[in-house]
């Protein structure tokens, strides 16, 4: 398996000017890991793969902002 | 070919706070260069000159390119039709006020109007998809810098359906990278 949120520590200098943000998250999409897609991937119900834009599981990684609620502040 | 038109949106646009500087972002993804206009136009343009086993994908990717353009027109219209000149000011949009009133127009977040020069088209398939793959990034990673500026949960619930698309697309892409790089029923050459 495989994450789709990665961190890293960048420097920071004790000169820096702003409170220093300690750790940076990027996003390493689902489609970095599958290749080809292969067959008979487990699938959302089809009402439900209208609301969430892909029919198939493996794909899914909604995005929410970090700032838009205090428990998700990694951006996952 | 021809196009049919169904008059609905491909997800339903629903933005739930009166806050047109929200349109000021999402104008970049109307008329900015990886915004959903360069992307339909890229994808309908190439699609010419690509392998046959992939013009398909093209042509459907770039359509689908055209129904989130009218979403994201649909969002910035409903931000921006009752705003007064005052609140349109505040969200620093009289730029846009004085050229255009309350029409949209192609142009990005910081105002600077589409151009061509956004897109390529090179005539070598994996030049264009590479292309291709980059500019669904760079929408996914657009999507999420507006997701974090926004405090709208409607909008951004839009938003994140419309970011998932750029997810799929870009997968696709990258198959059909596997597809043209297919050794099987090519001539060899040694
Ligand atoms: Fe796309």
């Amino acid at each position: 398996m495989f994450t789709t949120r990665k961190q890293y520590e960048p420097y920071i200098s004790p000169f820096d000017p702003c409170p220093p943000i300690r750790v940076k998250t990027y996003v390493t999409a689902p489609n970095l890991y599958i290749g080809f897609q292969p067959p008979n991937l487990p699938q959302f119900p089809l009402r439900e793969a209208l609301m969430k834009g892909t029919l198939w599981k493996v794909f899914y990684d909604p995005y929410y902002s970090p700032y838009e609620t205090k428990t998700k502040g990694d951006g996952s | 070919m021809m196009w049919i038109y169904e008059k609905k949106l491909q997800y339903p646009v629903r933005v739930s706070t009166c806050n047109p500087r929200l349109a000021k972002y999402l104008i970049e993804q109307y008329g900015g260069a990886d915004g959903e206009l360069a992307a339909a136009l890229r994808y309908l343009n190439q699609r010419y000159t690509l392998p046959s086993k992939v013009i398909g994908l093209l042509n459907d990717i770039g359509t689908e390119e055209l129904a989130h353009l009218e979403m994201i027109a649909t969002m910035v219209y409903k931000l921006t039709k009752d705003a007064t000149p005052e609140q349109l000011k505040e969200a620093g949009l009289e730029p846009h006020y004085v050229d255009h009133e309350r029409a949209l127009f192609y142009h990005n977040a910081a105002g600077v109007p589409f151009t061509a020069t956004y897109i390529q088209a090179k005539g070598d398939p994996i030049t264009d998809l590479y292309e291709d793959i980059a500019a669904e990034e760079k929408a996914r990673a657009t999507y999420q810098w507006i997701i974090n500026m926004s405090d709208d949960p409607d909008l951004n619930d839009g938003l994140r359906f419309l970011r998932e698309r750029e997810i799929i697309h870009s997968q696709r892409f990258r198959e059909a990278v596997e597809i043209l790089k297919e050794e099987r029923n090519q001539k060899k050459f040694f």
